[in-house]
């Protein structure tokens, strides 16, 4: 029988010392970077809390002495901007008309993109994925005035539809690679498999592909929400201004030159503009990490 | 042959300017077994795909049960495929899987459900009807891929090296499985694979490929007895075959320092025995102690017991040179002893042509 006798020295897990040069040294850099990133919303939180007197002793740091919810009204319902004083509310609905229909639109052309590129080898594939990741390469500037003429012709310039064509268009390069990249990823021998079953190029990519990407459409919302709701050159260049969306109109306001500057009420509403994709990220955070990891490892 | 269950007539197929298969001919009996056995790039898997349909043939045709399928759509030929991945659908339940492609044949429910079970009861996979393919193991995840063909009850198997992907123990097991469904169907069963054990086991008969052309067509035993070339013979046998260079003069074959009486030996053809020429013996026609056509002494270099039988590595003539011996008996490195051969078990293959003589 082997002796089981404990022997002195090392035994078990190898115990880990919490406080460590190493670990404070870290723990503390992270500390002092997230200070430094959270540091501008803490100011921008306190000061839309507070009262025009209060901000005029100039204490940006201090928290509010007396909290109160006025600016945030004022932004979302009185802010002026030009002729128009109904605040912020008109360009939140002109966001969210100009957001649903394009992050739709542009997913649902983009996947199928995506997935006829990965799966079904058409003639002329490459030739097309090549031009279609050429066009991600072109400053948008070059083709301003060119929409501006299409949409013109088309007779859509200025109006909403407009704008949701255009951010359709432009994402399209960028989702199509996003898409293909992911489906190239699932193994092709489920793709044949399911061709052997009978299902055609539909019925493949609504019971086989849609059903196994939801991390990567997950991605793609975040990306198309976030860029098309923190657009702000297509919103002002090829609408006017009762179309304009949210980010335009908050310029507007915070830029005005007539009256008082109100800080309180500016930050109130850079903040209410930034909500929606602070809440995306919030939200859908974890998937979203997952889909980018998913896309790189397997791509 | 009469009425084959699948004929391949002239098929070439190009992946641009590379030829991957080369104007190749095939028949496939009606319930007949035939195993496709080459190295990784011979093209045996891509014939496969050609069958099934997944792949554009470049010329020829393919006809199943006397049916010219060679421009219709995989689901359209009368085939089920197995794949090495299993390629289940992982969001849908087994029995999802398995009635997937029935319900894209609009079969009615009722008949959906009568064979959905039958399927089961023959793989023994009822429990797992419920079960997300994640929740398998790999043996079971095979079993419901057959379960897939299965189910569309169709006249051709093919599969694509399914045993590939599991370990060794499970691999024997699912073999015999096979080996049984395929007795108890009597399915026409066309299978791909890389490993000669399968395909000795499995097969009816073995086509043994290399580039995009079929070597040698013919029963597992024809095929290790009589290889009907230098890659076949090498190909088939594990260890492989031992090799000598030598000339062939009459009935004897001569090499560096040993002559070999040929007596007994059967020549493929009665033209002209002779010339240049490699000498093959497998392994276990070794015997120790002197063999009626040639013996030799040598020492022992290497011992590999492997339970079953002990594989020893000599030096004969100056090359390395394998023999098979009892599981039992002891040898050890440095021993002497005398081996020999049979002449008549013995292949010779032209040194130039590589072909059997």
């Amino acid at each position: 029988m082997a002796d089981t006798a404990a022997v002195a020295g090392p035994r078990g897990p190898k115990p880990t010392k919490k406080f460590s040069r190493r670990n404070i040294f870290l723990y503390g850099t992270l500390i002092v970077i997230a200070l430094y990133y959270l540091l501008p919303l803490y100011v921008m939180v306190v000061t839309s809390l507070k009262g025009m007197p209060e901000i005029r002793i100039g204490n940006i740091f201090s928290p509010p002495v007396e909290i109160t919810f006025e600016p945030w009204v004022k932004a979302w319902s009185e802010a002026c901007t030009g002729l128009n004083c109904d605040g912020l509310s008109r360009g939140f609905g002109n966001s969210f008309r100009i957001l649903i229909p394009s992050v739709v639109l542009s997913i649902a052309i983009a996947s199928v993109n995506g997935y006829a590129l990965a799966n079904w080898r058409f003639k002329g594939a490459n030739v097309f994925f090549t031009i279609l990741i050429f066009g991600a390469f072109i400053p948008y500037q070059v083709m301003i005035y060119p929409i501006v003429i299409i949409l013109r012709e088309m007779g859509l310039y200025t109006k909403l539809g407009g704008l949701v064509l255009v951010h359709s268009v432009f994402g399209m390069p960028i989702l199509t690679l996003l898409f293909r990249n992911y489906f190239t990823s699932v193994p092709e021998e489920l793709f044949k498999a399911a061709r052997v079953d009978g299902a055609g190029f539909w019925g493949i990519y609504f019971r086989i592909m849609l059903p196994m990407s939801l991390p990567i459409f997950v991605v793609a919302i975040i990306l198309q929400v976030t860029g098309i709701w923190n657009d702000f050159l297509f919103g002002v260049i090829y609408t006017k201004p009762e179309n304009y969306p949210m980010t335009v109109q908050l310029n507007n306001i915070v830029n005005s030159v007539q009256g008082v500057k109100e800080y309180n009420v500016n930050m109130a509403a850079t903040l209410l503009t930034g909500l929606v994709p602070l809440i995306v990220y919030f939200v859908s955070g974890k998937l979203f990490v997952r889909g980018i990891a998913a896309g790189a490892v397997k791509g | 042959m009469e009425n084959p269950s699948v004929s391949i007539k002239n098929l070439d197929l190009n992946f641009g300017s590379v030829k991957v298969l080369k104007d190749l001919n095939l028949d496939i009996g009606e319930g007949e077994f035939l195993v496709l056995l080459g190295a990784s790039g011979c093209g045996k898997s891509t014939l496969l795909n050609c069958i099934a349909g997944l792949l554009d043939i470049s010329d020829g045709q393919i006809f199943i049960k006397d049916k010219n399928v060679t421009w219709e759509q995989p689901s359209e030929r009368g085939i089920g495929m197995v794949f090495q991945s299993y390629a289940l659908y992982p969001q849908m339940t087994v029995k999802g899987n398995l009635t997937f492609g029935l319900k894209n044949a609009k079969m009615p429910k009722a008949e959906i459900e009568q064979r959905v079970a039958r399927a089961a009861e023959i793989l023994q996979i009822e429990p797992l009807l419920h079960r997300k393919p994640a929740a398998l193991s790999g043996g079971q995840r095979q079993r419901v891929a057959i379960g897939r063909a299965l189910v569309r009850d169709v006249d051709v198997f093919l599969f694509d090296e399914p045993l590939s992907n599991l370990d060794a123990k499970l691999r024997a097991d699912l073999r015999v499985e096979l080996k049984l469904l395929h007795q108890r169907l009597n399915n026409t069963m066309i299978y791909v694979t890389h490993d000669q054990v399968e395909a000795m086991t499995l097969a009816d008969r073995i086509a043994i490929m290399k580039d995009g052309l079929i070597q040698q067509l013919a029963s597992p035993n024809e095929i290790y007895n009589r290889p009907v070339n230098k890659y076949v013979a090498d190909f088939i046998g594990s260890p492989a075959m031992n090799f000598f260079e030598g000339n062939v003069i009459g009935t004897t074959f001569t090499c560096t320092d040993a002559k070999i009486d040929l007596k007994g030996y059967a020549f493929a053809n009665s033209g002209k025995p002779g010339g240049e020429a490699w000498l093959g013996i497998r392994p276990e026609h070794v015997t120790v102690g002197g063999g009626n056509g040639f013996s030799a002494d040598i020492n022992v270099d290497l011992v590999e017991p492997m339970g079953s039988d002990t594989l020893v590595w000599t030096t004969v003539a100056g090359q390395p040179f394998r023999l098979r011996m009892d599981g039992q008996a002891r040898v050890a490195i440095g021993d002497k002893m005398t081996i020999g051969f049979d002449p008549a078990q013995v292949s010779l293959f032209d040194k130039h042509s590589e072909e059997r003589m």
